[in-house]
């Protein structure tokens, strides 16, 4: 019995910090794992936070257990009156000017040059579209992934189309909504490569936890050579298709550069098969996943703004899928 | 001239309404702090380099909650009645009311400060 209750006792308190370690664990979608120079900012500026509460909150505990011991009359009037100017007036003021003082820096917003990459993402029911408009170059369009070189200062166009988004890569910055009719800018630079992600972080609907994205953060010279791949019209692989793509009318809908499809309701799937994830975040790229979110996307998002089409055949699917996975 | 000032400081009356003053000017600067920057940005696109409505607007605010703060503190040294000053009469409530406006204003003017010093280190739209 005394056995179980210290068993108990143990796993309650190592619970805590086994969580607190636990959070630590995520290294793609974690504020407290920066990969960009704002994400940096804002821990540190959390941890000294973090601290200086720490520091008020036990002196404060230790004023209050000294306040309930001391005897009556310990202080006199004067000596009362005094505690409080200085406890509860000039301490808490000075603290928090310092605070303020100490924080404010980081509120002056990154410098910006004309050359600097705009990339506009849109974040629309449960989706991200996304433009890469280099500067003295024609827009790049692509969807549900965001590519961004490692050392530049990115400039970051947000707005919603259909409803309140809002756009949130934890390690590399801030999150700022996504408002239909108005453009919210965020400029922010990463300090090192890797796979990371983001996650729209508004109510925007039935799938709004179903609406992520993957971020790539690139060694500079790669992302130069990947976004001139990208502005490519994708090379299609042989087979059957991309006749079905047409003929089912998903053209109406997606864009492919260097075919007919060139709707613009949903997602450019003119790389899709460059892509690291397929449905905003949702799906490993495989034939089989593209194929199953093709006939019944419902399935996997619900209240999606794609048609499912359940009349489809299973092989016509799967030739979609390979000729969509092929589009590198 | 402070002698005079302070005169009549003390023949003014504190009420529940001036006691109001300070935080009524806080709220009103920061108000004005909002709009000042959203309409700004939205008129002009850039951020001012030098914001001299908005520090004249400042120093203007401060100086409001200062004159009541110093007129409460002279209200809240009115003679008469005996220490502790915790009875119902007229006096005492007097001292407290006076006394309540002055720690208003010592907190609003902090507060003025706090909300203008965002000012200094903004310099886009953004
Ligand atoms: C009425 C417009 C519409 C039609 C028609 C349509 N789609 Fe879609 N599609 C969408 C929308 C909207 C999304 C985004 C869904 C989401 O993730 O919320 C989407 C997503 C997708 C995706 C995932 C894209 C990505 O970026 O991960 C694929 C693949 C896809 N559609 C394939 C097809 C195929 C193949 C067809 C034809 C059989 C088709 N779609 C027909 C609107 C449409
Ligand atoms: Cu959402």
């Amino acid at each position: 019995m005394v056995m179980r209750q210290a068993i108990g006792m143990l796993r309650g308190r190592a619970t805590v910090p086994l969580l607190l370690a636990l959070a630590g664990c995520n290294q793609q979608q974690s504020a407290l794992v920066p990969f960009g120079e704002e994400a940096a900012v804002l821990r540190h500026l959390t941890v000294v936070m973090v601290a200086g509460a720490v520091v008020i909150a036990l002196a404060l505990a230790a004023l209050m257990a000294w306040a309930v011991r001391a005897p009556e009359g310990r202080l006199g009037l004067r000596g009362g009156e005094r505690l409080i100017l200085v406890a509860g007036g000039v301490l808490p003021t000075v603290l928090l000017l310092g605070l303020l003082a100490y924080s404010l820096p980081a509120m002056r917003p990154r410098a910006v040059a004309p050359a600097d990459l705009r990339i506009a993402v849109t974040g629309e029911q449960f989706w991200w579209r996304v433009q890469y408009e280099p500067a003295g170059a024609a827009p790049v369009t692509s969807a549900n992934e965001i590519r961004i070189p490692v050392g530049r200062t990115v400039l970051l166009h947000l707005e919603g189309r259909d409803v309140v988004h809002s756009f949130w890569i934890p390690g590399l910055a801030g999150k700022t909504d996504m408002i239909p009719g108005r453009r919210n800018v965020m400029a922010v630079r990463a300090t090192r490569a890797g796979l990371f992600r983001g996650q729209c972080t508004e109510f925007c609907g039935l799938s709004h936890a179903l609406m992520a994205f993957d971020v790539v953060a690139m060694p500079a010279a790669e992302f130069d050579r990947w976004l001139a791949a990208e502005r490519q019209p994708a090379v299609a692989p042989a087979g059957a298709g991309k006749a079905l793509f047409l003929a089912n009318g998903c053209g109406g809908c997606h864009a492919i550069r260097g075919t007919g499809a060139a709707g613009a309701i949903g997602p450019d799937l003119s790389h899709l098969g460059g892509r690291t994830t397929i449905a905003a975040g949702m799906l490993r790229p495989t034939e089989a996943n593209i194929a199953a979110f093709v006939r019944h996307p419902e399935r996997f998002k619900p209240g999606v703004r794609m048609p499912a089409f359940p009349q489809m055949s299973e092989a016509e699917a799967r030739a979609i899928a390979r000729y969509l996975k092929g589009l590198k | 001239m402070i002698e005079r000032l302070r005169a009549r400081a003390r023949s003014l009356n504190v009420t529940l309404w001036t006691l109001i003053v300070p935080p009524t000017v806080w709220a009103a600067h920061f108000l004005f702090s909002y709009l000042w920057a959203a309409i700004r940005c939205a008129k002009t696109g850039s951020f001012s380099t030098a914001p001299g409505v908005f520090w004249a607007c400042t120093i203007l605010a401060l100086l409001v909650i200062l004159a009541s703060g110093w007129i409460a503190r002279v209200q809240s040294r009115t003679p008469g009645d005996h220490p502790p000053h915790e009875e119902g009469t007229e006096t005492d409530r007097l001292r407290f009311l006076a006394y309540a406006t002055m720690l208003l204003a010592g907190l609003s003017f902090v507060g003025v400060l706090f909300t203008a010093a965002p000012v200094l280190f903004l310099s886009d739209c953004r």
